[in-house]
């Protein structure tokens, strides 16, 4: 975002006569090949205070943006109205555009003639063009009462909370320390490692015990990680750049303020109580058998070299837990592959819905799985296979024949489920699950690892189920999310924020319980309420509720909203 | 992009090529070789007036060579920077023949014929590798006939038929209908030249085309000189112009018949998990033909798919969710099959030879339109970039890095991400590079603390 500070100060002052600039745009075919842009631009050249108006193929392109800024110096103009797509995705681009061309970036409106008129009334051209002349009228009428603002500008702590000591933990706090930050790293057990401590070996090779013992030794070491076990986060308050954390150790409660957290919590397997014979002798979960195999206890569980089945999809990918868990069908693999090595005559089967086994080096094990003797087949879901002593029983798709197979032990691969306590943990942070329980990302695709709130970051298999790869690659990565905001100077925010006027304030609280960010504090001594412009949102319910009209939202003042509804 | 494009701390080099790298991490110096583009990036304001004026057309790669573009282009609309390029392969101006109209044209002086590639230094502390990768060429596999049947298209030629600003403007006409209209339009000037050509005939003598050609058949014709002279040329045109017209009535009549792709089927892992081609499996492709299924069908809810697969690999999150809704919602039948051959059906529809293994029957199924889902390769002229940077590459030509180090390539400071690493998708590919920009930091910064 483009600062406001140091703008010359004719800027910021109350511009008594509007010149409003009118940028109209194609969006190629988006918004033209749908309703009239070029009349709604001839249209907006007759609305009150607008000196200029231009239509672009698009108005978000690098020359549509040198058209914006150079209209507000060649015109002189002090307000400027987009009508184009949406302002979640390009507000923040044409008004910090504005600003570096010299305006007040508050001084900028926006109106989606796209989502609103080309996309909702596709095949009725001339009602999509008459809305989206009625909406830049609107915004016209808007743009003429906007104020300038300043941004807010707030201190940053660098240091930061990472809650989980598993291999997402471990590396992103091993990384956050590499960038000379201090790191307080929080783990509820009395171990470091996480999941990895139950498993024997990784998919490389490597024992998951040598593996962690360097990670867990060199997080040890750091002078700026603060490495706590047996610990919980008790609460948390504050704000990005400012939060106050309270942590539960065994040495006693510790606060201390962090400018960032990350949630990297991971998940458990799920134990497969009342299917596929759980519970009996020679039926075991994924995870109990890669105990087996890191403890050497196999043929205790009934193993003693001769067969062997896999069933895929245990307790997933069904009505009640839809998801696929990513990591069984490789762990799955790399099992029955350890099994074989050890075994060269057992005989291994895997039975399987999708065989999951995305990219290069996971494809690589099935070719060399299959190459090793080990045998996979096709269930189908709809009639799963049936576990009963010493025997599994399925009807094999692909053939279309009823199999019954000889076992010794039979391993059922079970998904990773969210934890227990994600829920609390999510409350406590105010940040989403999903509808399985995970942590919900700021965004699927392009912001995997942010949580919505800011200053909140996710890694792991908390998030989804992850491979030990992909954690820490995770893990790294959130160290540079951190880093781009712990590294500037200060932090800067939008002024699109709500204050409450303490003169006609009557601390009725109305306001308080509608805050979703908990922005808004009752001060006991004046008798009114308060908010934290930090942590607002800009979101206006305080304004809505407020019986006496004394929470106001910058940009959205009652006026101005007047103004806009008015010209409807 | 446009973030990129306008962060303070990034300078992008746009239609750019590594050349060289010394040095070690912490303090490296890249060559860098910009090409000439012939428009001046400072002055060009990516307005395109040069690109209306240009009289080239040349095959849009962008939009899989089912559009034209001109000779001076951008690579797409919103593209990042916006400044155009000249295709001096094409260019009028390059192939030693008159012109230069974008020159005259630019009113910001931006066309510069004598521009030159210039070569830079950069002293930079860390290297990240985000090459990418490339579409796997299907024409290779000779049971597909991709090369000889119009409707087997690639995924990524889909894609741009369902863009709303691709070249049939996100409705599904096929290749061969499309190439049918072509020729139809074709056809339509040509008769009209020649329906020219006649009607200097018939004015000359008074009579028409068809009652001349009457007549000359049944040797009524009154031969006067003049019409002797005539005869023969205006004999030869009349009876080409009849056999064009009675083409275009061919062709108007199955031109008429055509509606969009209803029929669509969808082939997985094309080039990948073969071992005649890529044993690895690619990873997104499942995902992409389950989009494109769906949004055929919300373009269209006539439109049915079926998806050929070994697995149906929808391994993210939210994904086996999607693919589940885009069967009960979008007529999406998955099918359990490695399709063995695609054969010429009627009405240019590809026929599937498969089994089915569900019913253990060996199907023959007619569709509209089929899509293969491409492998994901790695980039053409990895290995130059592999030997420029001195870094190893694994045995499926990825680079290679080890998985207790995930981004870290084979030399100190240099990182990848992406499908440069690994195929993989969207999200993954942007926390990877969340990833190796902390590895590049860390590399920085531990460099600067030893000196």
């Amino acid at each position: 975002m483009m600062s406001t500070k140091g703008m010359k100060k004719e800027s910021m002052k109350l511009v008594e006569e509007p010149r409003i600039g009118v940028f109209v745009c194609d969006c190629g075919s988006n918004i033209a090949g749908h309703l009239d842009c070029a009349d709604v631009a001839e249209y907006a050249k007759t609305l009150p205070h607008v000196v200029y108006v231009k239509e672009n193929l698009y108005t978000c392109s690098e020359s549509g943006i040198v058209e914006i800024k150079n209209a507000i110096t060649q015109e002189n103009l002090n307000r400027v109205l987009v009508a184009s797509c949406s302002p979640r995705t390009h507000h923040p681009l044409f008004s910090s555009s504005c600003a570096e061309a010299g305006l007040n970036p508050y001084l900028f409106e926006m109106v989606n003639i796209r989502d609103q008129c080309s996309w909702v009334h596709m095949g009725k051209r001339e009602d999509a063009t008459q809305k989206a002349k009625h909406l830049v009228k609107m915004g016209v009428a808007k743009a003429a009462g906007l104020e300038p603002r300043e941004e807010i500008e707030s201190s940053l702590i660098r240091k930061i909370m990472v809650v989980g000591g598993g291999i997402a933990g471990l590396s992103a706090a091993q990384a956050l320390s590499d960038m000379d930050l201090d790191v307080i790293l929080v783990e509820k057990t009395d171990h470091f490692g996480g999941l990895l401590q139950s498993l024997g070996t990784l998919e490389t090779g490597e024992t998951a015990e040598d593996f962690l013992g360097r990670v867990v030794a060199d997080v040890q070491r750091r002078s700026n990680v603060t490495a706590y076990t047996g610990a919980q986060v008790k609460s948390t308050g504050g704000y990005i750049g400012n939060y106050e954390v309270t942590i539960d150790t065994p040495e006693g409660e510790v606060t201390d303020k962090v400018g960032a957290m990350v949630v990297a919590t991971g998940a458990v397997p799920l134990i497969p109580e009342g299917i596929f014979g759980y519970g009996n002798k020679g039926v075991v979960s994924l995870m109990e058998l890669e105990q087996h195999l890191k403890n050497d206890t196999l043929e205790k569980a009934g193993f003693s070299g001769q067969r062997m089945v896999f069933i895929q999809c245990a307790g997933t990918r069904n009505a009640k837990r839809e998801y696929c868990s990513r990591i069984c069908c490789m762990t799955a693999v790399k099992n029955a592959m350890t099994v074989k090595k050890k075994y060269p005559l057992a005989d291994v089967r895997v039975l399987y819905r999708d065989m999951q086994m995305y990219g290069a080096q996971k494809e690589q094990m099935l070719w060399d799985a299959r190459g090793m003797g080990i045998r996979f087949d096709v269930y189908d879901p709809e009639n799963p296979p049936n576990v009963e002593a010493g025997k599994v029983s399925y009807f094999r798709t692909v053939t279309g024949d009823d199999v019954s197979l000889e076992t010794d032990l039979t391993v059922l691969s079970t998904p990773l489920t969210a934890r227990q306590g994600t829920g609390e943990l999510a409350n406590m942070l105010r940040v989403p699950t999903d509808q399985n329980g995970f942590f919900l990302e700021a965004h699927a695709k392009l912001r995997p690892l942010d949580f919505a709130a800011d200053g909140i970051f996710v890694a792991g298999a908390g998030r989804y189920p992850a491979t030990a790869t992909e954690s820490r690659t995770q893990g790294i990565g959130v160290a540079s999310r951190v880093a781009a905001i712990l590294f500037k100077d200060k932090l800067v925010k939008s002024a699109i924020v709500a204050g409450i006027d303490p003169a006609s304030c009557v601390g009725c609280l109305s306001c308080l319980p509608m805050c979703p960010y908990e922005a808004i504090t009752y001060n006991k001594d004046a008798r009114v309420c308060q908010i934290n412009e930090i942590l607002c949102k800009g979101c206006g319910n305080c304004a809505a509720t407020c019986p006496s009209h004394s929470a106001l939202l910058a940009g959205f003042k009652p006026e101005q909203l007047l103004a806009q509804i008015g010209a409807a | 992009m446009l973030d990129v494009g306008r962060h303070p701390n990034i300078e992008l080099m746009a239609y750019s090529e590594l050349k060289g790298l010394e040095g070690d991490a912490g303090n490296f110096t890249a060559k860098v070789l910009k090409k000439a583009r012939y428009v001046d990036a400072d002055k060009c304001t990516g307005c395109g007036a040069c690109v209306e004026v240009c009289p080239t057309p040349v095959s849009d790669l962008y939009n899989e060579g089912h559009a034209d573009r001109k000779a001076v282009y951008s690579w797409f609309a919103q593209g990042i920077p916006s400044t155009h390029a000249i295709d001096t392969d094409h260019c009028r101006v390059f192939q030693g023949k008159r012109c230069g109209i974008c020159a005259k044209k630019c009113e910001a002086d931006a066309i510069n014929f004598d521009q030159t590639e210039e070569t830079v230094e950069l002293n930079v502390g860390a290297v990240v590798v985000a090459t990418g990768y490339d579409v796997f060429d299907p024409g290779k596999i000779p049971e597909y006939r991709y090369k000889t049947l119009d409707n087997v298209i690639t995924a990524m030629e889909f894609e741009r038929f369902l863009s709303a600003s691709g070249p049939t403007e996100g409705h599904l006409y096929r290749p061969s209908d499309r190439k049918l209209k072509a020729e139809k339009a074709d056809l339509e000037k040509t008769l009209a030249k020649s329906a020219k050509a006649l009607a200097r005939f018939e004015k000359k003598h008074g009579m028409t085309s068809k009652n001349f050609l009457v007549a000359l058949t049944t040797n009524t014709l009154e031969l006067t000189d003049d019409l002797a002279k005539d005869a023969e040329k205006w004999a030869a045109k009349a009876k080409d112009h009849k056999s064009k017209d009675d083409r275009l009535t061919a062709l108007a009549q199955k031109a008429d018949a055509v509606t969009t792709a209803k029929k669509i089927a969808f082939i997985q892992c094309v080039g990948s998990r073969d071992l005649r081609f890529y044993p690895f499996c690619s990873g997104y492709c499942c995902m992409h033909a389950i989009k494109e299924a769906i949004i055929a069908h919300e373009h269209d809810n006539d439109t049915e798919s079926s998806i050929f697969g070994m697995d149906i690999r929808a391994v993210g999150k939210g994904f086996e969710e999607y693919k589940i809704r885009g069967g009960n919602a979008s007529q999406i039948t998955y099918k359990r099959s490695r399709v063995a051959e695609i054969v010429r059906g009627e009405n240019e529809n590809p026929v599937l030879i498969y089994e089915d293994t569900a019913q253990q029957k060996i199907v023959k199924e007619p569709f509209d339109l089929v899509v293969l889902s491409t492998a994901c390769a790695p980039v053409k002229g990895t290995q130059d970039i592999a030997d420029t940077l001195g870094v190893d590459l694994d045995k499926f030509g990825f680079f290679k890095t080890d998985a207790a180090n995930p981004l870290d390539t084979t030399r100190d400071g240099i990182f990848v991400c992406g499908c440069a690493h690994s195929p993989m998708d969207i999200p993954e590919s942007v926390a990877q590079a969340s990833s190796a920009a902390a590895r590049a930091v860390q590399a920085i910064m531990k460099s600067k603390k030893a000196s």
